[in-house]
């Protein structure tokens, strides 16, 4: 019985996991002395900028996607989605050219770099589809420009940039999700391979 | 044998003191300062809600450049229906050196600009006896007599006029088509070509291709779109309506698009996706690419990163 409960692949899972991400790892309480700059600031603004986002997006796809057009409540709340996305976006950007001038790939964190680097494409698109879904003028003008390049790709006879239910729908579910499974994986990683020691300079780390 | 020590890939082992770290402390502060910024910048600046363009609107405001776009569609000059892929077979379509891209997926949003822009939403349109006759004038007609009154209605286009909400194309050898434009001009001043546009026969609807591509082959459209500075030579692409910011992230794809050789390409749309797309592989991909990954250490940026850090190794 023990045999077979050892064998099972759930509590293969849970053992393998366990060893590598114990719980002071995943949810640790000291740090290394080096992460003390403000530069390490943006990570986490980053994060809690991506929750106001998905928050502000919530509650706009309440009441449906012209609400915010005949509603100061609404008009509000689309006010808060906009300055969010601004405020996540500047801090991603900050975050990442951080990262590049701690060049924080190194020690087996290339993949880290990667889920971080490819979370910030997932955004562009987020974002991108966000100003389509508007229904004014803005996403009139954007998509009637934005056809042009996509389409010279090939991609525009799959992915319609003047289809309004398309790209919504790629704006509240497809690409969100994305980018949030991408931002768990980047997180795991941090948590499993630490963050980055510095440059080693007169033999000393 | 231990593998050389590689600065640019491989970390120092850190044996140095560790700080007290909340982690959940630290992301409930992050939370609760966003949100009061962003609180901040919503209440102070608000958010721009520009509202949209209607084929009513457009008729009504700029009747001549609407019932000029109207006659394109139906002879063919229009951007739409000329455009190629993915509407119709009208053009090859933009090239990256032999590559076809948007030719090789083909016609997969099938527009016909004269029949879905034109003739089609006529066609609809009760009561009309004057025409419905030039309707079946039109249909009847060869291809060479529908080029000869094509060809004489473009030629009047300087001498449109638009008086007491009449269009007249003061042209007497153009067969049906002032009758058409004419009719269709009434229906679009009446809001009605936008309802036939939009929905196409359906009662629900998300897909607004064919009134965006009527549209965008206006210079109506361009012209508000000048007016807020959001053209392709303005650097559009990263700009918003009003004063507000947009997607200053696309700083880069936009700068593409005034530098030579695409600011004057005819391929410039699939030559900047080509650039931004092997850029976009060269950011994700920047571990693996020597050179690019060595920037951090040579430049010593880090220096100001980790300053505490190194002032406290130099003091040991």
């Amino acid at each position: 019985m023990s045999s077979a409960v050892e064998q099972q692949w759930t509590t293969r899972l849970r053992k393998k996991l366990v060893v590598a991400m114990p719980a002071s790892q995943l949810l640790p309480d000291t740090q290394p002395s080096y992460v003390a700059s403000w530069i390490y600031v943006f990570g986490v603004t980053t994060m809690a900028s991506l929750g106001m986002v998905i928050l502000t997006g919530c509650v706009l796809a309440l009441e449906g996607p012209v609400w915010w057009h005949q509603s100061s409540v609404g008009h509000y709340v689309n006010s808060l989605h906009l300055w969010s996305v601004e405020v996540f976006f500047f801090a991603m950007v900050v975050h990442l050219w951080g990262k590049y001038f701690m060049a924080a790939w190194r020690g087996k964190r290339a993949l880290t770099w990667i889920t971080g680097a490819v979370t910030f494409l997932v955004s562009v698109g987020a974002a991108f589809t966000g100003y389509l879904s508007q229904s004014n003028f803005d996403s009139q003008w954007i998509s009637t420009q934005a056809k042009d390049g996509i389409n010279s790709t090939g991609v525009g006879g799959f992915f319609n940039v003047l289809n309004l239910g398309q790209m919504l729908m790629w704006h509240i579910v497809l690409l969100p999700l994305g980018a949030v499974v991408l931002t768990g994986l980047h997180v795991l990683l941090v948590r499993y391979r630490g963050v980055v020691p510095p440059f080693e300079e007169k033999g000393a780390a | 044998m231990k593998k050389a020590f590689r600065p640019d890939v491989d970390a120092p082992e850190y044996r140095g003191t560790y700080s007290p770290y909340d982690i959940l402390k630290e992301g409930t502060i992050a939370f609760v300062v966003v949100a009061i910024l962003v609180f901040a910048l919503a209440t102070i600046f608000g958010s721009p809600d520009e509202p949209e363009v209607t084929i009513k609107a457009w008729a009504n405001g700029a009747p001549i450049d609407f019932a000029q776009t109207a006659l394109s569609e139906l002879n063919g000059s229009s951007i739409s229906a000329s455009y190629g892929a993915p509407y119709n077979h009208n053009a090859p379509g933009q090239q990256l050196g032999p590559l076809t891209l948007a030719k090789w997926v083909g016609v997969r949003i099938p527009i016909n600009s004269a029949q879905d822009f034109v003739v089609g939403p006529l066609e609809a349109l009760p009561n009309a006896p004057q025409l419905d006759q030039a309707l079946q004038q039109w249909k009847s007609a060869s291809s060479s007599q529908q080029s000869s009154w094509l060809t004489a209605a473009t030629n009047a286009e300087p001498h449109f006029t638009f008086q007491s909400g009449t269009l007249n194309l003061h042209t007497t050898s153009a067969g049906p088509v002032p009758v058409m434009i004419s009719n269709l001009e009434a229906m679009a001043r009446s809001g009605a070509l936008d309802q036939s546009l939009v929905n196409g026969g359906n009662f629900y609807t998300t897909d607004y291709t064919k009134p965006l591509l009527f549209i965008s082959d206006s210079a109506y459209l361009s012209d508000l779109g000048a007016k807020q500075h959001l053209l392709g030579t303005q650097w559009g692409m990263m700009n918003e309506t009003g004063s507000y910011p947009g997607q200053s992230w696309l700083w880069l794809y936009t700068f593409f698009y005034q530098v030579p050789p695409m600011s004057t390409s005819s391929n410039a749309d699939v030559e900047v996706f080509a650039l931004m797309g092997l850029l976009s592989l060269v950011f994700v991909f920047v571990p693996f690419i020597p050179g690019l990954r060595s920037l951090p250490r040579l430049t010593r940026v880090y220096r100001l990163i980790w300053r505490e850090h190194y002032r406290d190794v130099e003091k040991a």
